[in-house]
Parts: C-alpha cells; structure tokens; sequence
C-alpha cells in the first residue's frame, strides 16, 4: 500500500497537461498503477502468509514497471534486483524456517491493524505530500532522449546528491554491524531454536550471513509475523 | 510495419534459440558424461547416436499424468515452473550475439542489472515449489535453495560490477564495444567468481544441495511430474545457456576474436558459450557435491573476498589507465 501510493500519485501528475486526451503511455501507468495497489492491498489483507509475500512480488514488480514508464530505466532494473530478488526470497526463507502453513492462518493477524492503518494512511499522506509538491511541475519527455538511463541517473546521484547517498551507506553499514552483533549475541546465549523446521543445529555460518546481510530490512518484517 | 515485423522476427529466433539450446545443452550432457563414465550414452532414438532421446523425452513427458497433490497450494504449485523459466526467455533476449546493434533481441540500456534482477526472479519458482508441494523434502529444498542464492547472489553481482566498471557502462553492447584483449587476464578473478556463483543459482553440480537426490529426493521439484517437471528441467538447462552466454560477454569478451571479426563474430560467441557449457558438464561429472556448511563458507569467505579485491585491481587500473 506504501508503495503503491507515490505511484498513484505521480501519475496524476503525470496526467495534469491534458486530462482530456491522455497518451497511450499515462493510461498504461494509471492501469499498472490500478493493478500495483490490487496487489499491494492483496499483500496486506490475505490470509494466506506466503501468498502475501508472492503478492508482494506482483506489487513490486508493478512498480518496477511504473519507473520503466517513467524512462527510469536503471531504477526499475534495480527495484527488481533488490526488492523482489533479494528482500521477497529473505522474506519467503524467513517464513519458511519458521511457519507457512499451506492455507489460511487466521492466528496471523496482531491486534494492531487499526493502528497500522493508521500508521500506513499517515506515511501514505506524508509521502503523497512531497512527492506532489516536489514535481507538480515535472514533465517528462518522451520523444526526446531517456531522461532516466544509467548515465544520467548516475550523474545526477554522484553530482547533487553524493551526500545523503554517503550517509545513507554509513546508516547501512551500521544496520549490518548491529545485526552482526545481535546474532552473534543470541548465539552464545543459549542457541535456542527459531521454529520447528531445522537451520539452526546445520552451522552458525549461514545464521550469521543471511542475518548480517539482510538485516535492515528484513528483520522487521520477520518479526512481525510471528 | 517494417519495424514491428523486424521486432517480431528478433523475437521468434529468441524464441526458437531458447527451445533449441538448453536441448543441445542436455543431449550433450548425456552424451559427454556418458563418455567420461566410460559409456555410450543414448545410442537408438532417431538413429544417429540417439540425438533425439531429448525430443523423445519430451514427448513421454508430455503424456505422463499431471498430478497435484492433494494437499499442494494449487494455484502456487500450477504456476512455479512458468515462474522459473520465463525469465530466461527475457534474458536470452537480451544478449548480444555478434557486433553492432542488429546482432541482439532487443537492446536494453542497463543490460547487467536487467539479466541479474531477471535471473533472480526465476529462482522464486522454485522457492514456490518448494513451499506449495506440501512435502518436507520440497520445502527443505527449497529453504537450501534459498539459502543458497542468498549467500552467491553477493559476488556474482559484484563480480559483475567490476566489469561495468572497467568498460565504464552497464549495458552488455557497451562491455563488448570497449572490450581489449588484456581484459582478460585482468578480469580473470571476476571470471571465476560469477561463473561459480552462477553455477550455484543454478543449483548445478558441485553445488546441487537443494536437489540432492541421496538427501531430499529431488529437492523443490519432489512432486512434480510430466511437462510440469520438464520444464523445471528446461530452465535448468536454459540457466546453463544463459550463464555461459554472460559469461562470455562479460568476461571473454563475446564477439571479439583473433580473427575473423567481420560477420564471423557470432561465431566466436557461441563457441565460447559451448566451450563454457561443456566446463559446466565436466564439472558434474567429476566434482562431488559441496556440503551446506562448506557452500556457505566457499561463498562468504572465498568468492565474496575474491570479488571485492577484484573491484579494487579494476578501480586501480582504471584510475591508473585513465
């Protein structure tokens, strides 16, 4: 659902030259558009838990279509290369070593729903907020030259924004040396087991690198299935 | 008209290419592993030397009884091998297979990232069918499936980076263009890190864990029979295509050769992928299977290391160059 709504967005915005005859191009973005939320809304009221997941690929890889649309060429590659190769394959291994039940697991559910709404509708707000004051203006062009190839996306990141993408990295390499620390603390404590299905007695080598890699994004999500 | 015709063309030769190459891939297999274990192999179907045994196969998979199992995810179970093989029907789209712009399917801008993230996808099939088979020994596949791609997945895309860095651009076109003999030798660390981590997202012997028949039966694909399970096959053999495709572009230089470049050059380009592939038959024949703990260890101690010194030379000499 957070994804899938700066999408929706930008595509209004995309629309705001001429709302009356649209381009083939923006009616494709508004339907994949559709299509991403279905999905992304799928995702997060299934019951089913690893059909969330393979949802979740469906409206991630909406996405990936929607900044091809945009001639963001490298992004897109990129969302599809992380996000649905990397995180959904953690996410799914995460289920799999601890529960996925085939069918429905009616226990799944937190009691937090309202508050997580709350919470999606807010950052949903939030993100819809800037994304339209930031490019209300922006058109782009697509008879010219790709306004987002690799070579001007680069240029454009190591040009005018070197900064926030250097802190991010610190911020990213502090998340893996905290999830590092973290397992290896759980490790020496006891090395109680995370499910019924075996991992944990095979070698702590794997624990510790699927862990150290993924940590940033991958833990919360883990932890708030179960 | 011209150009949708010319689109329509390029596809259906990607098309024909995609059937046709993992099946001489797999008949070559039989044929070579036959003859390394001191046996003839295929010897009847179609008469000489059984070249159809592979068509043979398919149409006995073909008539097998589709079987669901009864306590399979339906819909999950139906859908993971169209999963598994479509995106290598999008890869081999996009590789380049002699000089210029007329020599590939379909030119993609930001060529390495789109056949890495693509290639990722297909490995979701099996993680699909390791989960809706409904079968310990599937879902054990697929974790080790997933383990495993999550440890190689890391140096063979950093391997990958070192040679967009080293010809200053991610598209596959661009990497061939600015190609030199001498990359070879440089690049040669990068070389052996991808191929080896693409033989294990590939779950290829030495490192076939997720499908160890002495173990877990066969891994993600227990369950499934007729042309379901053929084509679980047929992707692993089009990975292998594919992975010595890239190989040869990205490392050994594609088209280029001693000589012959004019019109010659898709030549040197399958030769290389066949030479690559047969290493990738070798390989099974004579390395034994890698344990889970040493695949771990292999991957974050050796090939993640390897790849990482490999990006520093290639930043080195590039600055030193430039």
């Amino acid at each position: 659902m957070l994804h899938a709504a700066p999408s929706l967005v930008a595509s209004a915005a995309g629309d705001h030259p001429g709302f009356l005859s649209p381009s083939g191009v923006e009616i494709a973005f508004l339907l994949v558009g559709l299509a991403t939320l279905g999905a992304a809304v799928i995702t997060v009221t299934t019951r089913q838990l690893v059909h969330a997941a393979l949802w979740l690929v469906v409206a991630l890889g909406g996405l990936a279509v929607e900044y091809l649309l945009l001639t963001a060429e490298f992004i897109a590659w990129v969302q599809v290369l992380i996000y649905v190769g990397s995180i959904v394959v953690l996410l799914l291994f995460g289920l799999m070593l601890t529960r996925a039940p085939i069918g429905r697991s009616p226990d799944a559910d937190s009691g937090n729903r309202w508050v997580a709404l709350g919470v999606a509708l807010a950052s949903a707000a939030a993100l819809v907020w800037v994304v339209v004051d930031a490019f209300r203006t922006t058109w782009i062009d697509l008879d010219g030259p790709a306004q987002g190839s690799t070579r001007v996306t680069g240029a454009f990141l190591f040009r005018n924004w070197v900064l926030p993408f250097e802190a991010l990295s610190v911020l990213l390499l502090a998340a893996l040396v905290g999830a590092i620390v973290l397992s290896r603390k759980r490790d020496t404590e006891t090395g109680t087991g995370t499910g019924k299905n075996t991992g944990t007695g095979k070698d702590t080598g794997t624990d510790v690198g699927t862990t150290s890699r993924t940590g940033p994004s991958g833990a919360p999500g883990k932890g708030e299935k179960r | 008209m011209n150009d949708v015709l010319d689109v329509a063309l390029r596809l259906a030769i990607v098309f024909v290419v995609f059937l046709v190459a993992p099946l001489l891939v797999g008949q070559t297999e039989h044929k070579v592993m036959a003859h390394m274990q001191g046996r003839l192999g295929p010897m009847y179907a179609g008469g000489f030397h059984g070249w159809a045994q592979l068509v043979a196969d398919g149409v006995k998979f073909a008539q097998k009884e589709d079987v669901v199992p009864a306590a399979a995810d339906r819909r999950v179970f139906q859908l993971a091998p169209a999963v598994a093989l479509l995106p290598y029907l999008l890869v081999l789209a996009v590789i380049p297979l002699g000089p210029g712009d007329g020599a590939v399917g379909q030119l993609v801008d930001a060529g390495i990232f789109f056949v890495l993230a693509v290639m990722g996808i297909g490995v979701l099939g099996s993680l699909m069918a390791g989960w809706a088979s409904a079968n310990k020994f599937s879902l054990l596949g697929g974790l080790r499936t997933a383990a495993q791609l999550l440890s190689y997945e890391l140096p063979m895309l950093l391997a990958a980076a070192s040679v967009a860095m080293a010809a200053g651009t991610v598209s596959l076109t661009g990497i061939l263009d600015a190609f030199a003999w001498w990359w070879l030798p440089w690049q040669i660390v990068g070389a052996l890190v991808f191929f080896v981590a693409g033989l294990a997202e590939l779950q290829r012997p030495p490192f076939d864990m997720p499908v160890a028949d002495s173990e877990i039966i066969f891994g993600a694909y227990t369950e499934y029979t007729g042309l379901r399970f053929a084509l679980f096959l047929l992707a692993e053999y089009a990975g292998i295509v594919i992975l010595c495709a890239l190989t040869t572009v990205l490392f050994l230089g594609g088209w280029h050769g001693p000589f012959g470049a004019d019109g010659l050059g898709w030549l040197w380009t399958l030769l290389k992928t066949a030479l690559l592939a047969f290493v990738v038959i070798w390989l099974r024949v004579s390395y034994p299977r890698l344990r889970e703990d040493q695949l771990q260890k292999l991957a974050w101690t050796t090939l993640v290391p390897l790849a990482l010194a490999q990006i520093a030379l290639t930043g080195i000499v590039k600055v030193a160059i430039s």
